[in-house]
């Protein structure tokens, strides 16, 4: 693996691989001395042209832990801003002799063009490019779900999962229906027509759209966000009618089986898709979320930089 | 071709001399503490730890896992590879005698990785270095307190430490490398 770049690029073995990584990392972040002398030397540059809290600080916290140096770059405040193009901030990057570059992106497929055009020889890891994907979300959502529903061990097999919300904008559906699917597990997605994306009948899952039907039968049910900087144009009736039809509230809450578990990538809209009840309540690990994305991100950092360079 | 320099019996032997040895040189069991090296030292450390509860009765010796992946000096020679599992004892390592255990000790890098790693989850009062074979090549200044088998060897050949837990059967092999 020299890039990560989309959910489909990591077999079965790879992606568990990955997940087995993050379990031993964490346990670092429990401990007094949260450092690993893995990395020292090397240059992690955090690209960022859209904006994002907790993916940005966790990939910082994560690169940090493993004694790599971080740049963050905005473009906000940056020669982007006046104009600059990929290609040129990309060579100022490969000047500056960085080792390995987290991208956000909000046009998709910047961060493959970053990784194939020659520009720099840095690792590249996507961290979100427009609709598309956001592979270490999806990771990070299947280890949460392996250490709730799985025993913390070996793939998804048979988990059940359902995936609730605005598809079309979402490149944390998309990632995740890749990867769960690659890990073995079934995948509904639930929208209203208008938020799904065409051709979503190739992608190797099932569509709904009604929430109520698959939740007796949910392991774990993923609330998306509602993309609304992304939407030109009205894609629902009105917030009230989204919510009551697509939002998880406490009734909903309750046709799920005891033991499913409840995610949401964040940041939420709370009694939009999700009701403050839920996302507070026993069921809901969006916190654990966030924890498990640094041992996920620092999984993928040492296994990107930290071996030898594959020519 | 490979030649057995340990058997069943033998490898049993070596551990049950090492655990007297940790018993004589710490004077006694108190504050002792077992890390064992994946793969194969830590069913090393946990035999060595069950060898001592034996000899002496009612001892606690806590037995640990100490993965040194993440500290090697060679990681950027080959590709990215996976971590074993590190357990710290519940009791911790602060003030405590560590016992480091390994199957083998060659040049001596993965003991220096150990001793980064150790200090990372504590301050041991002291750290001490059991192997079940000690095959020369030293290339740092670092020396086994407790021996179960000098094997001289070359460069060339390999030493390959098989235990039940692990391979099926115990046994010590050298071979010629190809």
């Amino acid at each position: 693996m020299r890039h990560l770049l989309s959910a489909a690029d990591l077999g079965r073995d790879d992606a568990v691989l990955v997940l087995d990584t993050a379990r031993e990392l964490a346990a670092v972040s429990g401990r007094a001395v949260k450092k690993l002398p893995t990395l020292r030397g090397r240059t992690v540059v955090n690209l960022f042209f859209e904006d994002s809290t907790r993916t940005r600080i966790s990939f910082e916290a994560a690169a940090k832990r493993l004694s790599a140096d971080v740049i963050n770059f905005s473009a906000k405040g940056s020669s982007v801003s006046k104009g600059e193009s990929l290609k040129d901030t990309a060579l100022t990057l490969a000047a500056m002799g960085a080792d390995g570059v987290v991208i956000r992106h909000g046009a998709s497929g910047a961060p493959h063009r970053l990784a194939s055009s020659g520009w720099i020889s840095a690792a590249v890891v996507n961290a979100g490019d427009g609709t598309h994907e956001h592979p270490t979300q999806a990771l990070l959502d299947a280890y949460t779900m392996r250490e709730h529903l799985a025993g913390g061990a070996g793939d998804l097999e048979g988990l059940r999962v359902t995936i609730v919300g605005d598809v079309l904008h979402s490149r944390v559906a998309r990632s995740n229906v890749l990867l769960l699917h690659t890990l073995g597990a079934q995948v509904t997605l639930v929208a209203p027509p208008t938020l799904l994306p065409v051709g979503v009948e190739s992608w190797p899952c099932e569509v709904s759209y009604a929430l109520d039907d698959p939740l007796p039968g949910t392991d774990a049910l993923m609330m998306l966000r509602v993309q609304r900087e992304r939407m030109s144009a009205a894609y629902f009736p009105s917030e009230r009618e989204y919510a009551r039809r697509y939002g998880l509230d406490a009734r909903r809450s309750g046709l799920l089986p005891q033991h499913a578990i409840v995610m949401h990538p964040g940041p939420m809209n709370r009694g939009m898709e999700i009701t403050a009840e839920v996302a507070d309540g026993p069921r809901s690990v969006i916190v654990e979320q966030v924890t498990n994305g640094v041992s996920i991100r620092m999984a993928v950092l040492y296994l990107l930089l930290g071996g030898a360079e594959i020519e | 071709m490979a030649t057995r320099v340990l058997d069943q019996s033998e490898i049993q032997r070596a551990l049950s001399r090492i655990a007297h040895e940790i018993l004589e040189r710490e004077k006694g069991a108190d504050n002792l503490v077992l890390m064992g090296i994946p793969s194969r030292g830590v069913p090393l450390a946990q035999r060595i730890a069950e060898r001592i509860r034996t000899i002496e009765p009612g001892a606690e010796v806590p037995v640990g896992a100490l993965d040194v992946t993440m500290f090697r000096d060679d990681l950027r020679l080959r590709p990215a590879r996976a971590l074993g599992h590190t357990v710290v004892p519940p009791e911790g390592i602060d003030g405590r005698t560590v016992v480091l255990v390994d199957d083998v000790l060659f040049r001596g890098r993965t003991i220096r990785a150990a001793l980064d790693a150790l200090a990372e989850i504590g301050r041991p009062r002291a750290v001490r270095l059991a192997v079940l074979i000690d095959r020369g090549h030293r290339e740092l200044p670092i020396r086994a307190d407790h021996v179960g088998k000098n094997v001289p060897t070359s460069l060339r050949e390999s030493v390959r430490v098989r235990l039940t837990e692990t391979d099926g059967a115990d046994e010590v092999l050298i071979g010629q490398d190809a």
